[in-house]
């Protein structure tokens, strides 16, 4: 078995065992929390005050 | 022998506002604020566009050729890329670029240039007209739009091996290069009505093979029109792809593509994963599921998740690299980027989403849907979540949600500004772009494989660039330096 073999057999071996949501929670630890707090004050300050009108009045054609 | 995978990436951007809210005008207003510079004024020349020409050889009654528009603006630039209006967005085709990491610096340009022909065209606009553009792919109403990639394939590989072998990838990367979508926007979609999607492009897909990209979309688009030497070369059109503002995801998106194409050439598709037996079911079941543990029956009667595609895709790579380097792709280093990233990020969105969230967009765009939700407690289909996931796309600095997530960058800013203006010198983009910069008023129109003078006497001069790695710096910068007019310039080429 080749070293890139085994490392993959490793990877498939741990696969079986996790499985992992994306997620937005602490678990990960506070200062994680707290970064996300600051980005989601960032968005706040700059998303489109109107988000209903916002989205209702982007309509494309279709295009390629 | 695995050639040279000389490659590109076109992307439609979304437009909103302007003077009568048409979107054909408003794109108008874009590529000529753009032209207006000065030193693009050069027109687009449509006498080797035959996009209805099918890899197959044979023309399903089903097709529908794409209809080529030659009244509305179109311009080729200095980098030499293109900068048009097609169908009813502005579009930037990239030059021909060498290896993926210089594609994805001339993609990064082709923003730039979007920037600043948007920051001319909203000076002569009343503020409540200005214009807005997004990379993006649809508008969440069932309207779509493309990201395309070319790649310069062989002739010898024949088009049935490559649907053979490219199926697996085209349907299940969307893990790792999905821009991510709330919500859906098909009928098929809506049904499965998901909080959100990998991918902004899947729902729209509707067959395996064919020719259209505006109706019944195919995984895999046999457009035949290798604008260069048709005896030697196949310029394989990806239509199946979303427009990515992580650079990184730019990059593998590329990389693996030109990998696996490069393998294919050299070793043929037998060692390529088995495709699942219903591709169109798998790339919209894929990209349904976030949990990323929707699998697929495929062919051999396994049953497979889109990671494990990927999984097998990568070590098919990683081996072929180990065994025959992958020159053909890129220079050693730029390879190991590649593999490595590609490595990280499908081990990241399995085991470790936040330890990606910094190159795959979905990941980084989920991250803030989710946020915002907790933080306001919003339904799922609350219109501000929405908004997020189109504001992610806006290219305007000021309102660009991808430039706040902290996407690592791969180019520096000092890059991309001279790749706004000078081409690649590694194919023959570099020979256009140089014309357009010295020759202006000496060229007439331009296009992939040619570029056309008018020297003011005798007939219009086309001089061909049928070989797309042809008109290097290598080998015409000298030529270029010792000829200041058109005139010396084709008297030399005459010789």
């Amino acid at each position: 078995m080749t070293e890139q073999e085994r490392i993959q057999k490793q990877r498939t071996e741990r696969s079986k065992e996790t499985s992992v949501d994306v997620s937005v929670d602490a678990s990960k630890g506070d200062q994680l929390k707290a970064d996300l707090d600051d980005l989601l004050d960032e968005i706040d300050e700059v998303l489109e005050e109107n988000a209903e009108e916002f989205v209702r009045n982007y309509v494309q054609k279709g295009g390629e | 022998m695995a050639i040279a995978k000389v490659l590109g990436i076109e992307t439609e951007y979304g437009i909103a506002g302007g003077p009568d809210v048409d979107p054909i005008t408003s794109s108008s207003i874009i590529v000529n604020a753009y032209a207006q510079q000065g030193r693009t004024r050069i027109n687009w020349d449509f006498d080797d566009e035959t996009p209805d020409l099918d890899a197959r050889g044979v023309l399903g009654l089903t097709s529908f050729a794409p209809i080529v528009e030659t009244h509305l603006a179109n311009t080729v630039l200095t980098n030499g890329a293109r900068l048009y209006v097609d169908h009813a967005h502005p579009e930037y085709s990239s030059p021909e670029c060498r290896t993926p990491r210089e594609a994805t610096l001339y993609d990064a340009a082709g923003e730039e240039v979007m920037r600043r022909a948007l920051t001319i065209a909203n000076e002569s606009l009343e503020p409540e007209r200005a214009i807005t553009l997004y990379k993006n792919n649809s508008d969440g109403k069932g309207n779509s739009y493309g990201t395309h990639e070319n790649y310069l394939v062989s002739r010898d590989v024949e088009f049935a091996s490559i649907v053979r072998a490219m199926v697996p990838h085209f349907v299940s990367r969307q893990i790792i290069v999905g821009a991510g979508k709330v919500g859906a926007e098909t009928t098929h979609g809506l049904q499965a009505d998901p909080f959100f999607q990998l991918s902004q492009r899947a729902e729209f897909f509707e067959e395996v093979v064919g020719l259209e990209t505006t109706l019944k979309r195919p995984i895999i688009n046999t457009r035949d029109e290798p604008h260069s030497d048709a005896e030697r070369f196949r310029r394989l059109h990806v239509i199946i792809g979303d427009a990515n503002l992580s650079q990184f995801a730019t990059l593998v998106k590329l990389g693996s593509t030109a990998l696996l194409l490069a393998l294919l050439e050299d070793e043929g598709p037998q060692n390529f994963p088995s495709p699942p037996r219903h591709p169109v079911r798998a790339v919209r079941s894929y990209s349904l599921d976030v949990s990323l543990r929707a699998v697929e029956i495929c062919e051999d009667n396994q049953w497979r998740s889109a990671w494990d595609l990927q999984d097998q895709l990568w070590s098919l790579a990683a081996r072929y690299v180990e065994r025959r380097g992958g020159d053909a792709v890129a220079p050693t280093d730029e390879v190991s980027l590649i593999i490595e990233q590609w490595r990280q990020m499908l081990d990241g969105v399995r085991d470790d989403a936040a330890s990606v969230a910094d190159r795959v967009d979905w990941v980084a765009k989920l991250r803030i849907v989710k946020g915002i939700q907790d933080r306001y407690t919003l339904d799922d289909h609350d219109a501000k979540l929405r908004a997020i996931d189109l504001q992610y796309h806006d290219i305007r600095p000021q309102r660009s949600l991808a430039q706040r997530v902290g996407l690592r960058t791969l180019q520096d800013d000092e890059l991309v500004r001279e790749a706004v203006h000078n081409p690649p010198t590694t194919t023959r983009a570099y020979f256009r772009g140089q014309c357009v910069a010295r020759y202006p008023d000496q060229i007439v129109a331009a296009n992939w494989d040619s570029v056309v003078f008018d020297i003011g006497q005798g007939p219009l001069q086309r001089v061909p660039m049928m070989d797309p790695l042809r008109g290097t710096a290598a080998l015409t910068a000298d030529l270029l330096e010792v000829c200041p007019t058109a005139d010396d310039l084709l008297e030399a080429l005459d010789r």
